[in-house]
Order: structure tokens, then C-alpha cells, then sequence
């Protein structure tokens, strides 16, 4: 449908400006030279000097690193797998109980899923820190990259896998040469949607992280429950600069790779 | 062999780290608070075999239940979350509605752009969203100095600590989610239909009343349920943006663990949410499931 008018050109315009308006405020403030975060004093760059050498923080980047690199790798060979199970398996026991625990994790509030974590690490007398983190991290962003792998799975034209094993080639080399390069854009996207998750998140990490492992969303939630704070304005700049980066040449990426894609499902429909 | 060892990773990872912890929260939901490590009882202890397991289950109870029936606070959290995640998810849908619809009508080869524009927020960090409207509303924030310096107002409006704060933080994290169903509804109408409806003597308002909003249900509904259940047990929002007088239930189980150390009441209080949660998570299922039979 297309009716272009007035009315649609405003409420675009007006609902871009409210979704990105505070960020470019924040952006702003970030090179304010006042501590006072509302009072402008001309340009600097201050507060990004002085978060650089914050120990506290390049500490819990650090470390929020470490386990966002851990978490999402664990948790796309896990969500792969997964998603393998739901799509191709066919029926097996406890089917059901299987794919409920791969939605669930979905809907569940953050709260509930730090709590029932942290009383199982402590149940089994788990120290926690890094490890404990990104064993939380993993579990709910598997069932993320699960659901979106099974999503490419679905469509994806089976005959190319069993041509390749009529061919002879085992399982496992159908499944690396054939089916991996089909799905790779869908496991891809799952790895970078497990990554921000696992950087993103507060709640889970407040739960199962112990004194020795602090991430950077613990780290500017404590800062800013006091107060707006330049330094963490800065802080948020960048993060916004790097996911902005990383989005959009993670999309002009796959465009490219589905372009390849397509270029050579023709040579080979033409040969 | 292989395809057995291909379920069982998954699945036992799951097992382990969801479902047994949820068992684990049911289960210290029915014990008591105790002064000790951990800071309940019982423990179970399986070195005193069967008589061991008997005694243990002799002492669950619902107890941590009727107290969260006694003091009001519970309760009154619960309704209130209800509430506001009602509210915000009403004024999400006329927030996102105008915006879906305005995509939907927009130039096909503006679509992807316009897409990647309502997704973009979203991968940016929610902590960070959410924390940019603390600098915004704040007594001496942007907002109450536009208002000032143009005139509007002459003092500063209280809105940061406030439920308002609360609405317009709901809003603004989980417009994605309202937006793009609502727009993959939209995409797929024909115009023809709404042609036809003018043709027959509607005028645009009726139209779109008429056949563009029926034909979008399905958007609505599943952008509804994509708000209203994460914002119900939201935890940063009413932490970074509400009051003292704000009450979420998901902050309330955050205090009570993390302030007051009673475990046994947090699970209690975890395992009612869950309860109230299902309600939406079944409709909503029951929905999509439709919306694919309807397709297929």
C-alpha cells in the first residue's frame, strides 16, 4: 500500500525525533565542560580523558569483554544445535519440554531468571565471578540464536543437503559444507544479538556476578542511580559510536554476502 | 548416536540451568528465613537418606504465601505493575501505530532504511537508553529548560521520580517492538481495499477505522503482548526513572533480596509473578499460533 501525505511524512518525522533524540542529547552532553551536566560550557573533551583513566571502569570493560566473547561463542554453538534439534530432529521424548525451555527464557522477567540462577550457583556451592556470568549470559541468549537460526532453517531447501549425501559425503560434512555456508548469515546475526545481550545486561549480571567480577552495566548502574554523570555520558558515546559502527557494516556484510548468494545459485542454475 | 548427542547438549544445558533453578526458587519459595548460610531452612541434605528427604518435605509450607497477603506492599506492587505496564503498552500502541503506518506508506525503497532506523535504538544498549531521559527530565533538565526558556512554564515540573517518567521510559525502550509487528501487518494491505471502501462512500477516517485497523489486529495484538509482557516485570525503568512511590513488582523482588536478604519471600514473590505472567504468555501464544494458520 502507498499513500504518501502530510500526515505520514509528520508522524514520521516526529517518531524518528523521539527515538533518537535522547541519544543525540546524551552525545552532546558527553563533550560538555561543565560537571554540571545541564549547565553547556563550552566544548571539551574532557570526561573522555578522564574515563580512560578510570581504573574501575577499564576494569568491568575488561571484563564485560571477556564475557560478552565467552557467552555469545558458547551460546551460538549451543543455539545452533538447538535449533537443529527443533527443526530437523522430528519427533523425539520430551519434545515439548524442550522447545518450551528455548521460548521460555524469551518471556521470562530478568529478575526471575538472575534469582533462580544465583540460588542454583549457591545450591551447588559455585563461587561467582566471571564463570558464573557467562554461564548465565549463555543460557538465555542460546534460546536468542536458537530462534533465529531456526527461523533460516525452516526455509531452507533440504534437497541441497541430501544431494550431498547421496554424494557421499558424511553428516557432519553435509552439514559443514552445505548446510553451515547457508545458515551462516542467520548464526552470524544470532552470535552479534547474543553479544549485545550479554553487554547489555544488568539484572542477570547483578545476580549471578560476585565481588570479584564486576561488568560494565553494574559499574554505570551504581554511577548513575546518584545522578546524571558526564564521565558515564561519555562512556555511553562510545558505546552507542561502536554499536552504530558495528550494526551497519554488520549489515552492508550480509547484503553483500546474500548478493553472493544469489549471483552464484544463478551460475549454477545456468551451467 | 550422533543425533542423540546433538539433543542431549542443549538439552541438558537447559535442564540444568533453567529449569532445575526454577525448581530451586519453588522450592526456597516454601521454606523459611533463617539467620545462617544460606539464610534458609530447610537445607536439604541427602547424607540422611530417606528419613532425611521426609523431614525436609515435612517442613515446606506456604507461609512465605500468606505473608505476601498480609502486608500490603505486595499486593499493591502487583496491581500497580499491571497497571503500569497497561498504561504504557496503550500509549505505546498510539506512540507506534502512526509510526508503523507512515512506514508502511512510505516509498519501497525508503522501507529498508526506515527499518534499520527503528531497529538501530535497539541494539543500542537499554541501560543507556533509559538512563538518557534521566538528563532529560530532571528539575534543571532540557525539558524543563525548553519549557522555561520558551515560556510555557515558570517553574520546573517534577517529572523525573514520577510514574510519568516511568510511562515515558516504557515508551520510549519498547517502541521497536510495538512498531515492527504493527508494520508487517500493514505492509501486506492492499490498498485496493481501502480504495474500495472510499469508493462505496467512506470517508478516510471510516476507512481506516473500518478496514485498515481490522487488518492490522493481529500486528496490534502481538506488538501488545511484545510490550506488556517484559514491561510488567521490568526492573531498570522504575529503578532509574520512578520514585519512592513507585511500585514494581520487579524492584520489590530486586529490595527484598538484595536489601533485605530474605530469600524465602523473594521466591515467593517470583513465583507469583510467573504465575500472573502465564495469563498473557498463553494468550499471546494462542495468537501467533492462529496467525500461522491463517497463513498456512
Amino acid at each position: 500500500m502507498r499513500r504518501f501525505s502530510w500526515f505520514n511524512a509528520t508522524s514520521l518525522t516526529l517518531g524518528f525525533a523521539f527515538l533518537y533524540m535522547p541519544m543525540v542529547i546524551l552525545i552532546i552532553y558527553s563533550f560538555n565542560e561543565s560537571k554540571l551536566v545541564t549547565v553547556w560550557a563550552g566544548f571539551s573533551t574532557k570526561w573522555y580523558g578522564e574515563l580512560l583513566q578510570n581504573e574501575a571502569f577499564l576494569s568491568a570493560a575488561w571484563v564485560t569483554a571477556k564475557v560478552a566473547v565467552a557467552s555469545s561463542t558458547i551460546a551460538t554453538v549451543l543455539g545452533t544445535m538447538a535449533a537443529y534439534v527443533l527443526v530437523r530432529a522430528g519427533r523425539f521424548r520430551g519434545r515439548t519440554l524442550f522447545s518450551g525451555m528455548i521460548y521460555a527464557p524469551l518471556v521470562m522477567p530478568e529478575v526471575i531468571t538472575g534469582l533462580s540462577l544465583l540460588l542454583l550457583f549457591i545450591g551447588i556451592g559455585l563461587d561467582r565471578g566471571v564463570m558464573t556470568i557467562i554461564l548465565a549470559h549463555t543460557t538465555f541468549s542460546m534460546c536468542y540464536v536458537s530462534v533465529v537460526v531456526s527461523s533460516r532453517l525452516v526455509s531452507f531447501d533440504r534437497s541441497l543437503e541430501e544431494a550431498a549425501l547421496d554424494l557421499g559425503c558424511s553428516p557432519f560434512e553435509a552439514f559443514r559444507l552445505v548446510t553451515l555456508p547457508i545458515i551462516a548469515p542467520a548464526v552470524i546475526s544470532g552470535w552479534l544479538l547474543a553479544f549485545t545481550l550479554s553487554l547489555d545486561d544488568l539484572v542477570i549480571a547483578s545476580f549471578t556476578s560476585g565481588p570479584s567480577a564486576t561488568t560494565l552495566p553494574i559499574k554505570i548502574f551504581s554511577a548513575v542511580r546518584l545522578g546524571v554523570s558526564p564521565e558515564i555520558n561519555a562512556l555511553s558515546t562510545i558505546m552507542i559510536g561502536i554499536v552504530t559502527v558495528g550494526v551497519i557494516t554488520a549489515s552492508l556484510i550480509s547484503k553483500r554476502a546474500s548478493l553472493r548468494l544469489q549471483a552464484e545459485e544463478q551460475a549454477a542454475a545456468r551451467t | 548416536m550422533r543425533r542423540l548427542l546433538l539433543i542431549s547438549v542443549p538439552y541438558l544445558w537447559l535442564l540444568a540451568l533453567f529449569l532445575v533453578p526454577f525448581f530451586i526458587v519453588l522450592k526456597i519459595s516454601l521454606s523459611d528465613t533463617a539467620l545462617a548460610i544460606p539464610p534458609y531452612t530447610p537445607t536439604l541434605d541427602l547424607g540422611a537418606g530417606w528419613a532425611g528427604l521426609k523431614g525436609f518435605f515435612a517442613e515446606l509450607d506456604l507461609e512465605n504465601f500468606w505473608f505476601l497477603t498480609t502486608d500490603d506492599l505486595y499486593w499493591k506492587a502487583y496491581l500497580s505493575s499491571v497497571w503500569i505496564a497497561l498504561f504504557s503498552t496503550l500509549l505505546t500502541l498510539i506512540v507506534g501505530y502512526p509510526i508503523a503506518y507512515g512506514m508502511a506508506q512510505a516509498r519501497e525503497e525508503w522501507r529498508p532504511t526506515l527499518m534499520m532506523l527503528v531497529i538501530l535504538p535497539f541494539w543500542t544498549s537499554f541501560l543507556i537508553r533509559v538512563y538518557s531521559w534521566m538528563g532529560i527530565l530532571s528539575q534543571e533538565g532540557v525539558l524543563n529548560q525548553f519549557l522555561m526558556w520558551s515560556g510555557v512554564i515558570s517553574d520546573p515540573l517534577m517529572i523525573l521520580n514520577t510514574n510519568t517518567a516511568v510511562y515515558i521510559g516504557i515508551v520510549y525502550t519498547y517502541l521497536p517492538f510495538m512498531i515492527l509487528p504493527i508494520y508487517a501487518a500493514l505492509e501486506k494491505l492492499d490498498i485496493s481495499l481501502i480504495e474500495a471502501a472510499e469508493d462505496l462512500g467512506c470517508s478516510r477516517f471510516q476507512a481506516f477505522w473500518l478496514v485498515t485497523v481490522p487488518l492490522s489486529k493481529n500486528g496490534i495484538i502481538a506488538g501488545c503482548f511484545l510490550v506488556f509482557i517484559p514491561a510488567l516485570g521490568e526492573f531498570v525503568i522504575p529503578s532509574l526513572l520512578g520514585g519512592s512511590q513507585t511500585l514494581m513488582i520487579g524492584k520489590v523482588l530486586w529490595e527484598e533480596f538484595f536489601n533485605n536478604r530474605d530469600w524465602p519471600v523473594a521466591s515467593a514473590v517470583a513465583v507469583i509473578l510467573l504465575l500472573i505472567l502465564i495469563i498473557p504468555i498463553i494468550l499471546f501464544q494462542r495468537n501467533e499460533q492462529k496467525q500461522r494458520e491463517a497463513e498456512g
